[in-house]
């Protein structure tokens, strides 16, 4: 109760609200009484932040009257920064945009994988096309240049027709077929190991389709002993027998079987054989297991898959002697009966048949 | 007559005097005059209009009571004041709520304006605590302390508006008021 007198006291002090005396009194019992005084300095401090509170909430709610009466939608359309409108399209459809991108080149990348663009095979393929038509288009201007100079340099353009041949004795003779070299101009062979050399046709006998020629260049030094032997005999049917040709530029193995004595249209001077070849391989040697010369490969069946010909061996012995007869400058040929391939494997075989093997380029 | 305050700035010394005078018409004024430039700064600045609000007003609680404590020195423009302040209350609360980007899009010079809001905050916070206590409090008591210490209405009228019959029964009431309402206030940290 006193309490509450106490507070009555302090306000109506503080309100001003006491007489001249009675506020002197009051003074003094401030000055004498600390716990007084406290009292009034709290409760004056509390009821000037109760009274700041309210003014403060008061001037609120002014501010608050005073913008309900702006019109904010219409200042902020005023002073927003509009970026460019690229960039607020980005800000509002960045994610569609994205998600659309990323569809995008998925599809692309789906699409060039299921085609096949991907595939570096395709590069690969392209490229050597390139490669190819540069080097032709090098070789042509070589060519022009060739003719313009005529010097002696040796620069081989593009041939014309190529085809496969094999040594018959190591001073460089070599059999192939006759149509390899068919109105040629000038005849090049190639060894294995990419040396071309001239040479020139000694013989040719058109009807069975065989041909003689004999390394004529300077730059040949003349071959090893010629490994395999010829046979004269015909080689019976089912007789493995395999070949080494040139239908691109690196040699070709294949192998099959005599399937047959008599040649197309029962043409007794060729074998039928089960060996695939292609063009590029006409005059290459057709070999026996044990390393005979059986034949010369001669032709493919055009209709018929897996069919092809191939002269017999005897044929091109008789070739070989008849050379000597027609021209009686040239020395009979002395041919290798010695066999140094039978014993040996396809592999080693083919190893060393692969150095008599010539690929013939015809200009 | 509020269109034309829209269009016409105002003096600096009409605003500080009008405010001193406790004229109405000053602090409108005042406010339709720099909102859009607070707007301006705040939407261009990852804000909303609401934000733009809240920001321009403790502005002007500031600068209206800094004049009314009669400190406010007409060497700074008070578009200056007010911009400076607003920039600075955005910065704080960007950072807030972690949408600081670092780099704020400026259109006004500007003052360091610290001290003014460090003053303002901690008032702020007092004032925070008063509401919050006066939440409390409940009813009669919030009406017959806000009557009494904030609208200085006599307990004449305050006992006749809550029917007391008698003066003595409504004084104490308030003091009991009051002394629960200090209880409240000091309680909260």
């Amino acid at each position: 109760m006193r309490d509450e007198q106490l507070l009555e006291t302090i306000e109506r002090y503080l309100n001003g609200e006491m007489s001249a005396d009675e506020r002197r009194a009051f003074e003094i019992l401030r000055t004498e009484n600390a716990e007084t005084d406290q009292r009034v300095i709290e409760h004056q401090q509390f009821t000037g932040l109760l009274k700041q509170y309210g003014d403060r909430v008061e001037l609120e709610k002014r501010l608050n009257a005073i913008h309900e009466e702006i019109d904010v939608h219409t200042i902020a359309e005023e002073v927003s920064v509009r970026p460019m409108w690229i960039v607020q399209l980005w800000r509002h459809h960045h994610s569609k945009i994205s998600v659309a991108a990323s569809i995008a080149i998925f599809a692309i990348l789906a699409t060039l994988f299921i085609t096949g663009k991907m595939d570096s095979n395709s590069t690969y393929q392209e490229l050597s096309l390139k490669v190819d038509r540069i080097g032709s288009a090098t070789n042509n201007l070589s060519k022009t240049v060739n003719a313009l100079k005529n010097t002696t340099t040796r620069v081989l353009p593009q041939d014309k027709f190529r085809g496969t041949g094999f040594a018959i004795t190591s001073n460089g003779l070599i059999a192939t077929a006759y149509h390899v070299i068919d109105r040629a101009d000038s005849v090049f062979v190639q060894n294995a190991a990419g040396r071309v050399f001239k040479a020139k046709v000694m013989y040719t006998d058109p009807r069975n389709d065989v041909a003689i020629l004999k390394i004529s260049d300077t730059t040949f030094t003349g071959l090893g002993a010629i490994p395999y032997t010829f046979k004269r005999a015909e080689s019976g049917l089912a007789e493995n027998v395999y070949t080494l040709g040139y239908p691109q530029d690196s040699a070709v193995y294949n192998s099959g079987w005599v399937t047959s004595h008599d040649g197309l249209n029962n043409d007794t001077v060729d074998y039928e054989i089960s060996v695939p070849v292609n063009r590029g391989s006409s005059g290459a040697p057709l070999l026996d297991s044990k390393g005979n010369i059986v034949g010369i490969v001669k032709a493919k069946e055009t209709h018929l898959e897996g069919v092809h010909f191939a002269l017999k061996s005897a044929y091109l012995l008789n070739a070989i002697e008849n050379m000597a007869v027609a021209d009686s400058l040239i020395k009979k040929p002395v041919l290798n009966t010695k066999n140094m391939l039978a014993g040996l494997t396809r592999v080693q075989q083919v190893k060393k048949l692969q150095n008599y093997v010539f690929m013939v380029k015809v200009y | 007559m509020n269109k034309e305050y829209k269009t016409s700035t105002p003096t600096d010394s009409e605003i500080v005097f009008g405010i001193l005078n406790n004229s109405e018409n000053a602090l409108e004024r005042l406010y339709v005059a720099y909102f859009p430039m607070a707007l301006q700064l705040i939407i261009n600045n990852n804000g909303t209009p609401d934000d733009a609000k809240d920001i321009y007003q403790e502005a002007i609680i500031v600068l209206y009571n800094k004049i009314k404590k009669g400190d406010f020195e007409l060497n700074s423009k008070l578009k200056t004041f007010i911009y400076s302040v607003c920039r600075r209350l955005w910065l704080k609360r960007l950072s807030q709520m972690s949408r600081y980007s670092g780099d704020l899009h400026d259109f006004q010079d500007f003052l360091p304006v610290e001290d003014e809001l460090e003053e303002q905050s901690e008032r702020d916070a007092q004032f925070g605590k008063m509401q919050q206590a006066l939440q409390l409090l409940g009813e009669p008591c919030k009406t017959i302390i806000e009557d009494f210490y904030i609208h200085d209405r006599s307990m004449q009228e305050i006992c006749e508006s809550f029917g007391y019959t008698n003066a003595d029964n409504a004084k104490t009431q308030k003091y009991k008021c009051l002394q629960r309402l200090k209880k409240l206030f000091f309680q909260q940290k």
